[in-house]
């Protein structure tokens, strides 16, 4: 047994990421470990990576009690990380990222480049890729990138490889790539912990799985001995039957039209229409590039080509301030970082886009903020001592409520939310799910984008599938179904996975 | 970039290049900084020389490598500095400090290496008063060096007072040193290359000098890869104290005395240097030799401008106008490298 | 148009508007610990210092320090959005200049030249705030470039000539005092009604909110609807203008030179710091500003009626700088220490907290 984790737990603030993480990966095995966003799989990787401390459970390496407190630390006793986003520098050359924090020294103390350039030229030569191992690392697409880090780890010669959704950004051939050196890893003797959202590849490449679910473990299972449907089961668990289902509403006119949206490489011909009272998800993988399509209709990034019409009338594209006057509200996918300025109080950030109809003559008081606030908090049932603390001291869910009261408030035609209960808890999930409900129950026309399976079936009207760049199906409620969603996500026929109209599941989400 | 080869088994021209080809190398020249900085310090000579008969001989010919080697000290250690995403605005003040100590230091009677050796510890001292703030304190540079820059400016006028150094009070064979050329190259115009081309070494071949690109490059990803941040930046700060107490060295030879005054305003004209160059000023990327290059061209651009006709108080104004023009070329070749990217990921699948 | 509003029972839940009683909200700021810091030396001053409670001291203590307080006004408000301004000596010098240049070579009334002067201003404002606005350059760099452009034309237009010679109702009306002999003088109403103006322009208005926003979270901003191209540019104009009537003030205070005001930038840029503006943005007031920069100018003059020489004020201001900034780094570091406040939770007695380094390196791959 190479890495062995029991009712590892760890919270950050008033959030409680994992509440009981468990894997055992056995030597020269591939294990998968699988789970919705937000399951606990990352934060479980972090653990072993020595970027977070465990808050407490068992976690042993190589039959030794380990508590790494460093990535450094976690490096030094055999442990590789190959993370989602590459992290390179890309002022360095390739050969020098490979070799960061440990270059090999030659002569009089210099820095070896021949010997580096060799060991990369023959690793790259075992993953099959041509990269020039003199080049900067800046301008390298991101499959290159990845393959960079996946050189890196092999070249650190360690006992466990962690490999952290490495296929998302790679075309078909390199993943083959991949999957070889994998395997042939696996038959040195060492251990691999893959983590992906794909099942053709978990079937393909695994020999066992790990299931997380709401920062707990939920199962291993050998791979001969499992099926997809058991799995997508054992992943959403119980939790189709607490989500609110969306009630059905009067859908009215179009409200936002958008057609022929293009962006050089990073979608192309998107075409779709949202109705007052729909609820319409954007589903797909990770890196799909579903948020940018978001993002762009929203004014953040610009586009190429394409219009974007709100009731009828043209957005002027790349400027946010224009869509909300247009009547759009955003909640964003990053709370921390775009949906809230968490260092600015609950009344500021509430009160941040309609700031400027609460202002009398160009100024603007606490007072008028704090009056125009509170009826939005209550209403959301906003958790907060007072309206001056910042949002900082606040819960996911609560932050979550933040934002959606600041869109909220600015009475808006089109609510585009994108992951709208991603990292909140249970019982806060289902509050959003009937709000949004309500929402469009009252006519309202919501674009919803969402990476978990049970939310985008229970509450959508229409499901639109995006798979790079493109949206490769559009499915009424009634025909989408966990298979036909993934299929189209993957790029794959349904057929290819085979699952059971009538498990249990399925028909809870379908109902 | 055309070295990028995504398509396996394209024949057999497609195995991973073993040496640089002539013609990436050409590119890359011709895409280089250093190398345009470099062509318009010459075309700047040339003008002057074909304007002026004298330039290029005797005492102008000395003077305008001679002139230059304070800036390139100073330069070449704003650089070390800059490339970790910092700056360090207190040079001139310690470049002040350092020459009035090396004086004062002759003046009463002792030994010319003593002295200089005197004042680069001074110097390396003052740099690491700095560096364990910034470092440690992981506070910003920009702030603190700006308080030291004030903080050791007035122990120079404390200490000095209206009080001088003068030429008289140094030991004559120091002062020597200012004007002796070997093969008509000043003494200090080598010292100073000497200096550079050692940093230059360093940033290129040793461990420390790759990860201090690494630092700048990315200090999350820095920090994720386990390399000594602090250690590394607080070195680099003692490097640029040490180079400014070396320049303040120079300063006393050169100008045969010191006033409390010394080098007041210079760390904006090391900034520039480095900047013009082709130094980020956010870290992560440029060389010495674009930065001493730099230091070159803003030297003589002071005493090129008379010859072309321009009044030499605009001299500040050109060197204004060159920082903008180098950052916003900067940013449009950068802009222009990003969308060619992303035109070629769109081609690619 | 219609509005989707909630009929949910509204639960009625009553929100505080403030977490801590007023008087705690006053005093556990760093505004509060510049205040009572200033309050703490003019006392000391008037105290002991003999000569500082004279008639003259105040009056030649504004009049000196105008300058700077008048840069300090637009520096806050772009420190607070993350950027910086260092070209505002320069713009000071040159607007100056060119007061001087339009009032005696071109002859123009005074007012005109004025207007010139300002609008030279306000146009190496638009310079800057372009560059970093638009072009989206970093500000340290634009305004290193900036200072020495801007200081480099000032030069160039005045060689060494120095430009006196206003017209003396303007030259006395600044030296005039309010009452005819307060030790307050004139200048300070002016002052004061434009301090006034950027303390409700940053605390009062939505674009003092937005002003904020880009400094403690820009991109969260920008999903806002903040326009924060537009913010900045109308901040380096802002920058811009104060700056010529700083140089206008100097050019009637003193005369109009080249090489005027140099390196007040950073004495600017020192008060705004010690004033309790965060570098990184996001933070501070416009009173803690001022007493920043009253604490300057009283430390300045208190120490020069004390008979010490002005370099011991640079060193007092200068240390004083560094510690404000690193402060609260240290206080953190300090409570840090004290046992039994490290939130760091103990580790389960199943687990050693001690790795075992396998002493080979990760080398062996055999488990």
């Amino acid at each position: 047994m190479v890495l062995e984790l029991a009712d590892v737990r760890k919270s950050f603030g008033a959030v409680q990421a994992l509440r009981s993480g468990s894997l055992r990966v056995e030597a020269g095995s591939i294990h998968a470990l699988i789970g919705e966003n937000g399951a606990g799989k990352s934060t479980l990787v972090k653990i072993v990576a020595g970027v977070h401390r465990r808050d407490g459970g068992t976690f042993r390496f190589r039959g030794d009690d380990v508590d790494f407190g460093s990535t450094a630390d976690s490096k030094g006793s055999g442990i590789a990380v190959i993370y989602q986003e590459p992290t390179l520098f890309p002022d360095l050359s390739v050969t020098e990222n490979v070799f960061m924090g440990r270059m090999p020294l030659g002569a009089g103390r210099r820095v070896d480049r021949a010997a580096m350039h060799t060991e990369v030229e023959g690793l790259f030569q075992r993953l099959g890729v041509h990269i020039d191992p003199r080049r900067p690392a800046r301008g390298l697409s991101i499959a290159d990138q990845q393959i960079i880090e996946i050189a890196k780890a092999i070249s650190l010669d360690a006992a466990l490889l962690v490999m952290d959704e490495p296929t998302a950004a790679l075309s078909g051939v390199e993943v083959d790539r991949l999957f070889a050196v994998a395997r042939s890893l696996r038959d040195e003797g060492r251990a691999l912990v893959f983590i992906s959202h794909r099942f053709d590849e978990v079937f393909d490449l695994c020999d066992t799985v790990t299931v997380m679910r709401d920062g707990a473990y939920i199962g291993t299972h050998q791979i001969a001995e499992t099926t997809v449907p058991a799995l997508v089961a054992e992943m959403v668990g119980r939790e189709v039957a607490d989500l609110f289902p969306k009630t059905e509403a009067a859908i009215g006119d179009v409200v936002l039209s958008v057609e022929g949206l293009t962006s050089a490489g990073v979608f192309r011909d998107v075409s779709f229409d949202v109705r007052a009272g729909e609820i319409v998800a954007l589903a797909g993988l990770v890196g799909a590039g579903r948020s940018e399509i978001a993002r762009a209709v929203f004014g953040i990034d610009r586009y190429d080509r394409g219009t974007v019409r709100l009731d009828g009338a043209n957005v002027r594209p790349g400027r946010p301030t224009v869509a909300i006057r247009a009547g759009m509200a955003f909640v964003p996918e990053d709370r921390r970082q775009q949906g809230l300025v968490v260092d600015s109080s609950v009344a500021h950030n509430v009160a941040g886009v309609i700031r400027t109809r609460l202002s009398r003559l160009g100024l603007i008081s606490t007072a008028a903020e704090n009056k125009a606030v509170r009826p939005w908090a209550s209403r959301l049932e906003v958790k907060t001592n007072a309206l001056d603390m910042p949002a900082t001291t606040m819960s996911g869910g609560n932050q979550q409520k933040v934002v959606i009261a600041k869109w909220l408030a600015t009475e808006p035609r089109l609510l585009i939310i994108d992951e709208p209960t991603r990292g909140i808890d249970v019982g806060t999930k289902s509050e959003v799910h009937r709000l949004l409900s309500e929402l469009a129950g009252q006519g309202l026309a919501v674009l919803m984008i969402s990476s978990e399976l049970p939310e985008v079936l229970g509450m959508a009207d229409r499901v639109l599938v995006v798979c790079e760049g493109r949206i490769t199906a559009e499915l009424d409620r009634s025909e989408a179904t966990p298979e036909t969603v993934m299929a189209a996500a993957t790029g794959t026929t349904p057929d290819r996975i085979h699952l059971e109209h009538d498990t249990e599941m399925v028909q809870e989400v379908t109902a | 970039m055309s070295t990028l080869e995504k398509t396996p088994s394209a024949g057999p021209g497609s195995a991973p290049r073993r040496g640089p080809d002539l013609a990436k190398v050409t590119g890359d020249l011709l895409r280089s900084r250093e190398l345009a900085v470099l062509v318009v310090l010459l075309l700047l000579v040339v003008v002057a020389t074909v304007k002026s008969d004298g330039f290029l001989s005797g005492d102008s010919w000395r003077d305008l490598l001679l002139t230059p080697s304070i800036l390139l000290l100073l330069a070449a250690g704003q650089m070390l500095v800059i490339i970790t995403r910092n700056v360090d605005l207190s040079v001139g003040s310690t470049l002040g400090i350092t020459a009035y100590a090396a004086g004062d230091l002759m003046s009463s009677g002792s030994s010319p290496w003593v002295a200089a050796l005197g004042a680069v510890a001074l110097g390396a001292l003052l740099g690491a008063v700095n560096g364990v703030i910034i470092a440690f304190g992981r506070v910003p540079a920009l702030v603190i060096t700006l308080g030291t820059m004030l903080a050791f400016r007035g122990i120079l006028l404390h200490w000095a007072g209206s009080d001088r150094v003068n030429a008289g009070e140094m030991d004559p064979g120091f002062l020597d040193l200012g004007t002796a050329q070997v093969l008509t190259i000043p003494v200090l115009t080598i010292i100073s290359l000497v200096v550079v081309v050692a940093v230059g070494y360093y940033l290129r071949t040793s461990r420390g000098g790759r990860e201090l690109y690494a630092i700048g490059s990315d200090p999350d990803a820095a920090a994720l890869f386990g390399l000594p941040i602090r250690r590394r930046v607080l070195g680099a700060f003692i490097a640029s104290g040490a180079l400014a107490g070396l320049a303040g060295v120079f300063w006393a030879t050169r100008y045969g005395g010191v006033s409390s005054n010394a080098g007041e305003g210079i760390e904006l004209q090391a900034v520039a240097a480095a900047v013009i160059g082709g130094v980020a000023i956010f870290g992560g990327s440029g060389s010495v030799w674009g930065a001493a290059i730099g230091a070159f061209l803003l030297v003589t651009i002071d005493r090129v401008l008379p010859i072309l006709g321009v009044p030499d108080f605009y001299q500040q104004a050109v060197v204004g106008a060159l920082i903008i023009g180098a950052i916003v070329l900067d940013r449009v070749l950068a802009s222009r490298a990003e969308r060619r990217l992303a035109v070629e990921r769109e081609v690619a699948p | 148009m219609s509005t989707p509003t909630i009929d949910r029972a509204v639960d009625e839940r009553t929100y505080a508007s403030y977490a801590r009683p007023l008087l705690w909200r006053l005093v556990a700021t760093r505004e509060f610990a510049v205040f009572a810091l200033l309050a703490i030396v003019y006392v000391y001053a008037r105290g002991s210092i003999v000569g500082f409670d004279g008639p003259l001291t105040i009056y030649f203590l504004f009049l000196e320090s105008a300058p700077i307080m008048l840069l300090a006004l637009p520096m806050t408000l772009i420190i607070i959005t993350g950027e910086i301004d260092l070209s505002v000596a320069s713009t000071m010098a040159l607007t100056g200049a060119m007061l001087g240049i339009a009032y005696t070579k071109w002859d123009l009334p005074f007012l005109a030249a004025v207007g010139v002067a300002i609008v030279v201003g306000l146009l190496c404002g638009l310079v800057n705030g372009f560059l970093v606005a638009y072009l989206k350059l970093p500000s340290l760099a634009v305004t290193v470039g900036t200072l020495a452009l801007f200081r480099g034309l000032a030069e160039g237009f005045l060689g060494t000539e120095s430009i006196s010679g206003f017209p003396e109702r303007w030259t006395d009306l600044l030296k005039d005092r309010i009452g005819g002999d307060s030790s307050y003088p004139l200048f300070v109403i002016p002052l004061a009604v434009l301090a006034i103006a950027f303390g409700v322009l940053l605390h009062f208005t939505t674009f003092g909110r937005g002003v904020y926003e880009i400094g403690l979270n820009d991109e969260a901003a920008r999903f806002t609807g903040v326009d924060i191209a537009r913010t900045k540019l109308i901040l380096f104009m802002l920058a811009g203008g104060v700056a010529a009537l700083a140089g206008i003030y100097q050019s009637l205070y003193t005369v109009a030179r080249g090489d005027s005001a140099v390196n007040l930038e950073l004495q600017v840029i020192a008060a705004v710091l010690l004033g309790g503006v965060s570098i990184f943005g996001g933070r501070g007031s416009l009173p803690g500003v001022l007493a920043g920069v009253l604490l300057i100018a009283v430390i300045n003059s208190a120490m020069r009626l004390d008979g010490v020489r002005g370099e011991v004020t640079e060193i007092v201001i200068g240390c004083l700088l560094v510690a404000s900034v690193i402060a609260p780094t240290l206080l953190t570091w300090i409570s840090g220490l004290v046992p039994g406040r490290v939130p760091r939770p103990a580790a389960p007695p199943s687990v050693g907290t001690t790795p075992e380094p396998p002493a080979s390196g990760g080398s062996s791959l055999k488990s």
